[in-house]
């Protein structure tokens, strides 16, 4: 179900408070991600599609 | 859905609009934590007893792609599951039949993560790890979530294969293969699997029956499901001891093995000879716990004495 065209939805202060810690949570897991592959890379070197352990 | 203390009106218009009510620790609740604990610590008794060598970083990432992997397919599970989990007292205050998470969000969450972790962990290790963990997801949500759950009683037995699986992993993260001792690995917490979830399902049978899944006590009776146990357990005794026998794991293994052995087959016949009472079924559910943490301890502490001692 979608809200009437001609209102606007109104978020409670609890909704808006859960979404910035969804956006919080996203931005240190997106970060985490990035870096986990930065440091992968330095360690496998210019071969990090090269399989093994 | 969580009642956050707010006038009616703007709530249901803000989620009439699809606005969602998810903090993170619902999603985290999503990727069932304690099973996910349980899974990285015999992973990591899998990565220590491998014979070879994995960098320390990479040996992390390997972990948490098989953490995250074990997150995704249950996050899929809650996902397939939430009618059940809706009537069962064990599940219902889980993310989706609370109505903090809607079923499309899990859906997503879980098939993101189960992808990335298999991603990962073939680019950071090798194939035949990402492999077996793909196949370590596909079963525990395709095989045993979408078709033995609510198919037949021998659910669990089959199914305990997705949960044996992780040191597997773990063992070819390191060496690339499969070898008899990680099989041995699986077989132990396969075997245990069955008298650990029937135990449960003897004092929880209710709630199985309220759900409509076809557990043993609800489809064989309790009297066939305390057999069950014994047998199970009759078996699991001497083949935990395995490692010892077959020398990859020291005296020490074999003295907790032995003696937990007995601990569990003790709790199997006390479940066997008092048949009114729960009591024997819940001790023996705890007591399978400890059983089990305690043989990967073991194996986890020699691995790491014989390995970094002179």
């Amino acid at each position: 179900m979608t809200a009437p065209k001609d209102r606007p939805v109104i978020l409670t202060p609890e909704q808006i408070k859960r979404r910035r810690q969804r956006n919080v949570a996203l931005a240190i897991a997106l970060f985490g991600f990035a870096m986990l592959f930065y440091v992968v890379s330095f360690i496998k070197g210019p071969g990090i599609t090269m399989r093994g352990p | 859905m969580t009642d956050i203390g707010l006038p009616l009106d703007s709530q249901e218009d803000s989620a009439d609009a699809g606005v969602s009510l998810a903090s993170p620790a619902d999603y985290w609740a999503l990727l069932k934590p304690r099973v996910m604990s349980l899974v990285v610590f015999t992973a990591v008794t899998g990565m220590v007893m491998a014979p070879g060598h994995i960098h320390p970083l990479l040996g992390f990432v390997a972990l948490l792609a098989i953490a995250v992997g074990a997150g995704g397919s249950g996050a899929l599970n809650m996902w397939y599951d939430a009618d059940i989990d809706a009537v069962m007292t064990r599940t219902r205050r889980r993310p989706i039949p609370a109505g903090t998470v809607t079923r499309s969000e899990a859906l997503a969450f879980g098939l993101f993560l189960s992808g990335a972790s298999v991603m990962v962990l073939g680019l950071v290790t090798n194939l035949v790890a990402a492999g077996l963990l793909a196949f370590t997801i596909f079963f525990y949500v395709v095989v045993y979530t979408m078709w033995l759950k609510r198919w037949t009683a021998q659910n669990i037995v089959i199914g305990g294969a997705a949960g044996a699986l992780p040191p597997m992993v773990a063992w070819a993260a390191v060496t690339g293969t499969v070898t008899v001792e990680s099989v041995i690995l699986f077989a132990i917490i396969f075997m245990w699997t069955p008298p650990h979830f029937w135990a449960l399902a003897l004092f929880k049978s209710d709630d199985y029956q309220r759900a409509g899944v076809p557990m043993l006590p609800v489809v064989s009776g309790a009297a066939e499901t305390r057999r069950q146990i014994l047998a199970y357990t009759i078996v699991l005794a001497p083949l935990a001891m395995l490692p010892w026998y077959m020398g990859f794991a020291h005296w020490p293994y074999g003295l907790v093995s032995g003696l937990g052995g007995v601990g569990m087959l003790a709790c199997a016949i006390a479940i066997l000879r008092k048949p009114g009472d729960m009591k024997p079924a819940k001790r023996m559910f705890g007591f399978s716990i400890l059983y089990l943490f305690t043989l990967f301890a073991t194996l986890l502490g020699e691995a790491l004495i014989w390995r970094f001692l002179p």
